[in-house]
């Protein structure tokens, strides 16, 4: 099985005054991973940029570094990808162990770490958008009873967030700090995946931001709006002998076909789709416009 | 003896004081000290290396993973950066203490940017002066050696073979450090520049200087690394410059110390380091550190809370908000709190046992006696060809509590130099640089004066004379105000003063003449704009001589008297006084003290342009007022204009308005006469326009040749009698106020062509 997509991510910048120099991080291309296999794909910026390179990050995604040294006032950074996504192995619940032998599997203990551990542990602590907090534990306190395997304790906290808050796109920023986000019980992908993080991550846990985006279902007997889909996020987290097992809570399933992988890192910071420092052009905010289409859909248009 | 950091500050935080006794320390036992701080810098630029490399150290276990990737400190995106000579930690400093038995102990590893070297630098400058003899017969060992590996190591490791462009990149003048900064970019004559200054192209760092951008080939940083970059680190921070880490990491640009490299500053690692150190070198550590317990090793951990009243927990990360505190001074209750927020985040935390300090002889100067008080020492080392070199001396710091353990105090606070006996260098203290400068070398210019530094001295100079025109016109009123004999030249000073918009609007006289003098909040009031003067001369204090910044430090001290509410008139005309006196001092130095560069041209052309704008202004409010025909008005005109002197010793007579015109407006030999000030301003323009090769403005020109030929005659013989002396009054009027007008343009024009990209902001973009 396996389901093949064309997605466009169109990020449109209108300055209110010329900007006279920036530079940009684009995290816009899909990362190699085992069960994606990119067949296409093309960034199409204007204007034309002073330099352009093609990185890797410290994460393992590919990263364009853009420059532009002439005076602009508008920015249009243009992805097209063409993916296949292909089945993974379902994770075997039964066989995680308990969460706190993760942890402690995890936790220096004078001895050497598994290259696989010691990539786990770069995923443990405090990132920019995750600050870990006593209240966080607290949050997710009936998901890991002591004991609990660490799969279904996962499994229970991405249903605790998926059922006890909303999705609402005008409730929270990029900026809006995980504390206010659970407090008002609101937020966006981005939101809930730091909050699992956050809860993760504060019991010791290793768990990392996946970046990407969801095929979305147009309503029945509607036709599929251009431009309406979103970037989307969630988690994965890391289990001894199984690897890394993604998580949505946003949807309350663990991604297979219909997502899309393109980066991941500790948050939102570390893999932001396009992230700049321009000198001048006033306030600006961006207009960002995705598409995820099946392949066969695309072909038919 | 104190050093006011900045200029007549309050804050004691921001003092720095210097104890007159040194502290001793017997060649022998520095030797050790040196041999130990020099290894450990080895040790831990291996660690930095290994941590930002192979992670070597953490994989096999003998480095905690949490101690360094739960570190704030620790930059993802430098993973990988190869530093130029294998070398990331330039510099280190270690904070030591003395326990009873005379054994020294690393107290904390600096390694982001070890501060205070510069102060060393500056103690050992004042107390070699004041105690010349004794510092001669002790033969006390120099510290210029460390300056010059400094030097050379900036040099030596960067990616040029030809002479090195090296900057000292501050965070600015906010920085509690910004003196030793400013210190020592003196004494290591590199500009001294902040973030905003530096840009980067195609991964190539420039400093933006007067004459365009030239290439940066090393930048010192004292700066935190987290902050150096927007676009790839810290993102909410603008001090630095974007795309920073990517110029390093493509080797274009050296950085010290290498970005990331405060990562090891923690307690925490240092109960790994002896096993470490054996690991990588298999040797000892000389220099023992104060038992430091990582509460993150389970085993360690249950042993600290078994015990936890015996020991002192401190934070493992600095970044973290957790004030020390000993276990002893806690209740039962205090005590649980505290071992609940360990084993909640065991990682986070370390039990230090910190031994007695030794303590050190103090002088007291209120009572004249000696005290004894607990000391630390900051030692200093820096990378060589032949491995780290240990500067022989360093910073001294004196708790300021008979008990109090761990002095280290990151600001302010008393110091001692720390002298190093015996075994001097044979060379003398003021060490130079050891480049020999050939003839065909000189130069007459600075070569990289920063935008930044030209765009404050105009403003600089506008604020001189901004002050001096504003605090004489407000001289001119309280004196007419508090004498009250004659209504109708206050009248007409109040109406000046409120065509300049010097005055707010509401209230009584008094009011918002006291407004005008120091209210901070009006933005035109004389105090805001000494303000502002003091800030701009801070922006340039590497310009400025020691004398002249004495007395910008002597108008602060005048400026805060006016802040005082009590005072009456009488006293606020006093103040005036010497704020004009201070004021022409300041002018003096600009006219006989500063190099005649290219940033003594725009200090020199923000001085005329503001004198212009101001003198023009009133005199076109006074002609169209009524004073023109009032003798009282005309001698506070001669005042304003700083000219009654000449007046009274040319004329020997009253003041009437034809001699007066010709003296503030004509004279081309006053120079508090428009036309003197307009000539010099439309030359240094021309001058400016043909180095830089900008276009030429002639409305300056222009207008200096209509006043030329203005005919004072035509007030004498008016043809048609009083009305035509109003219309020709009006018409010079029109001309000031054009004049006035063209000067504000050719300000903007300057800050246009010459400065305005410094200013433009920086800003971040997110999209998701």
């Amino acid at each position: 099985m396996s389901a093949r997509y064309q997605i466009v991510h169109d990020t449109h910048y209108r300055y209110d005054s010329p900007v006279s120099l920036a530079q940009q991080l684009a995290h816009l291309w899909p990362r190699p991973c085992a069960w994606q296999r990119c067949t296409a794909q093309a960034l199409q910026v204007s204007p034309q940029p002073t330099q352009r390179r093609d990185d890797w990050d410290v994460f393992g995604n590919p990263l364009t570094r853009l420059a532009f040294e002439r005076q602009h006032e508008q920015l249009r950074v243009v992805a097209r990808l063409q993916i296949e996504v292909l089945e993974r192995a379902a994770p075997d619940f039964a066989a995680a162990p308990a969460w706190e032998q993760v942890r402690d599997a995890l936790t220096y203990a004078n001895q050497p770490l598994s290259s696989a551990a010691l990539e786990a542990c770069r995923y443990r602590f405090e990132s920019p958008y995750v600050r870990l907090k006593q209240r966080f534990v607290a949050f997710s306190e009936s998901c890991f009873q002591p004991g609990q395997a660490l799969l279904a304790g996962v499994q229970a906290l991405m249903e605790k967030i998926f059922t006890e808050f909303t999705f609402d796109a005008d409730a929270t920023q990029v900026a809006t700090p995980l504390v206010e986000v659970l407090e008002r019980r609101r937020g966006v992908c981005q939101d809930f995946a730091h909050l699992m993080l956050a809860c993760l991550r504060s019991r010791g846990l290793a768990a990392r931001y996946v970046s990407g985006y969801l095929l979305t279902r147009p309503p029945p007997g509607q036709p599929r709006l251009i431009g309406a889909d979103a970037s989307h996020a969630w988690v994965s987290v890391f289990c001894p002998g199984q690897g890394w097992i993604d998580f949505d809570p946003t949807n309350n399933l663990r991604p297979a076909l219909e997502h899309i992988t393109l980066a991941w890192g500790r948050d939102f910071s570390d893999v932001s789709p396009l992230r700049g420092v321009i000198l001048g052009g006033g306030s600006h905010d961006p207009q960002v416009q995705v598409t995820v289409m099946p392949l066969d859909e695309a072909a038919a248009l | 003896m104190i050093y006011d950091v900045h200029a007549g500050s309050d804050d004691a935080s921001r003092r720095w004081e210097i104890d007159l006794l040194p502290n001793l320390i017997p060649s022998g036992e520095w030797q050790a000290l040196a041999a130990g701080v020099a290894q450990r810098a080895t040790l831990l630029n291996s660690m930095l290396a290994d941590v930002y490399g192979a992670q070597q150290l953490i994989a096999s276990g003998l480095l905690p993973h949490e101690l360094i990737f739960g570190h704030n400190g620790f930059l993802w995106p430098c993973c990988g950066i190869e530093p130029p000579g294998g070398i990331s930690l330039h510099v280190y400093a270690a904070d030591l203490v003395r326990s009873a038995d005379g054994q020294w102990h690393v107290i904390a590893d600096r390694t982001e940017a070890p501060s205070g070297a510069g102060f060393a630098l500056e103690n050992r400058t004042i107390l070699s002066r004041v105690m010349p003899e004794l510092y001669r017969e002790l033969r006390v060992q120099h510290l210029a050696s460390f300056f010059n590996d400094l030097q050379q190591m900036l040099i030596r490791l960067a990616p040029t073979a030809a002479t090195p462009l090296v900057v000292l990149l501050t965070p600015g003048r906010c920085s509690d450090s910004y003196f030793e900064h400013v210190f020592l970019a003196r004494q290591l004559g590199y500009p001294l520049v902040e973030g905003s200054e530096l840009t980067v192209r195609d991964a190539t760092v420039y400093l933006k200087t007067l004459s365009g951008l030239q290439r940066v080939h090393s930048i010192m940083r004292l700066l935190d690394a987290h902050l150096c970059d927007p676009l790839e680190l810290s993102t909410d921070s603008l001090l630095g410059v974007p795309g920073l880490v990517d110029a390093v990491r493509r080797g274009r640009v050296l950085i010290t110390n290498g970005l990331g490299s405060g990562v090891l500053e923690s307690p925490g690692l240092m109960s790994y380091l002896p096993s470490i150190n054996q690991q990588l070198y298999g040797e000892q550590l000389l220099l023992p550190s104060v038992s430091s317990a990582w509460c993150g090793d389970v085993v360690v951990r249950e042993r600290v809370l078994a015990n936890l009243a015996q020991h002192r927990i401190v934070s493992a990360f600095p970044s973290q908000h957790f004030v020390p505190v000993c276990g002893s001074s806690l209740d039962a209750t205090a005590l649980q709190a505290l071992a609940r927020r360990i084993s909640a985040s065991p990682y986070a935390y370390v039990a230090q046992s910190l031994p007695p300090q030794s303590q050190a002889p103090v002088w007291q100067s209120g009572s004249g006696e000696l005290r004894a008080r607990p000391i630390s020492m900051r030692m200093y080392a820096v990378a060589t060809t032949e491995g780290y070199r240990v500067m022989p001396g360093g910073l001294t710091r004196v708790a300021a509590l008979a008990d109090q353990r761990g002095v280290s105090c990151q600001h302010g606070g008393l110091t001692k130099d720390t002298w190093v006996l015996g075994e001097a260098a044979p060379q003398g203290e003021q060490w130079r640089a050891q480049r020999t400068i050939g003839v065909a070398e000189l130069i007459r210019q600075d070569p990289y004066l920063p935008s930044r530094v030209v765009e404050n001295l105009f403003w600089f100079g506008r604020y001189c004379e901004r002050c001096d025109a504003s605090a004489r016109l407000l001289r001119i009123i309280l004196t007419r105000y508090l004498d009250g004999d004659d209504p109708l030249a206050l009248q007409a000073a109040v109406e000046l003063a409120d065509e300049l918009s010097l005055l707010p609007e509401e209230g009584d006289l008094p009011g918002r003449l006291r407004a005008a003098l120091d209210d901070a909040d009006w933005a035109f009031s004389l105090r805001a704009n000494l303000l502002r003067l003091q800030w701009a001369a801070s922006q340039v204090r590497g310009k400025l001589s020691r004398e002249n910044w004495q007395a910008l430090v002597e108008l602060q001290r005048e400026a805060q008297c006016l802040e005082d509410g009590e005072a009456d008139f009488g006293e606020r005309v006093d103040v005036l006084n010497r704020l004009v006196m201070s004021l022409a001092a300041l002018s003096g130095f600009a006219l006989d003290d500063m190099t005649r560069d290219e940033g003594w041209r725009f200090l020199m052309l923000g001085r005329r342009i503001e004198r212009l704008q101001s003198l023009c202004s009133s005199l076109a409010a006074f002609l169209r007022g009524p004073a023109v025909y009032d003798q009282a008005g005309l001698e506070w005109l001669l005042e304003l204009g700083n000219s009654s002197i000449t007046y009274r010793s040319r004329y020997l007579a009253v003041a009437q308005l034809i001699p007066v015109l010709d003296l503030l407006l004509l004279d081309e030999q006053n120079p508090h006469a428009v036309l003197f000030q307009l000539k010099l301003l439309v030359r240094a323009n021309q001058r400016l326009s043909e180095e830089f090769d900008s276009p030429r403005d002639p409305a300056l020109a222009l207008l200096a040749e209509q006043l030329r030929h203005f005919d004072l005659r035509s007030l004498e013989h008016p043809l048609f009698g009083n009305a035509s002396v109003q219309a020709v009054l009006a018409g010079l009027a029109d001309l000031l106020q054009a004049v006035a007008i063209a000067s504000g343009e050719l300000s903007e024009r300057l800050a246009l062509r010459h400065f305005a990209h410094v200013d433009d902001v920086s800003q971040q973009t997110v999209s998701l």
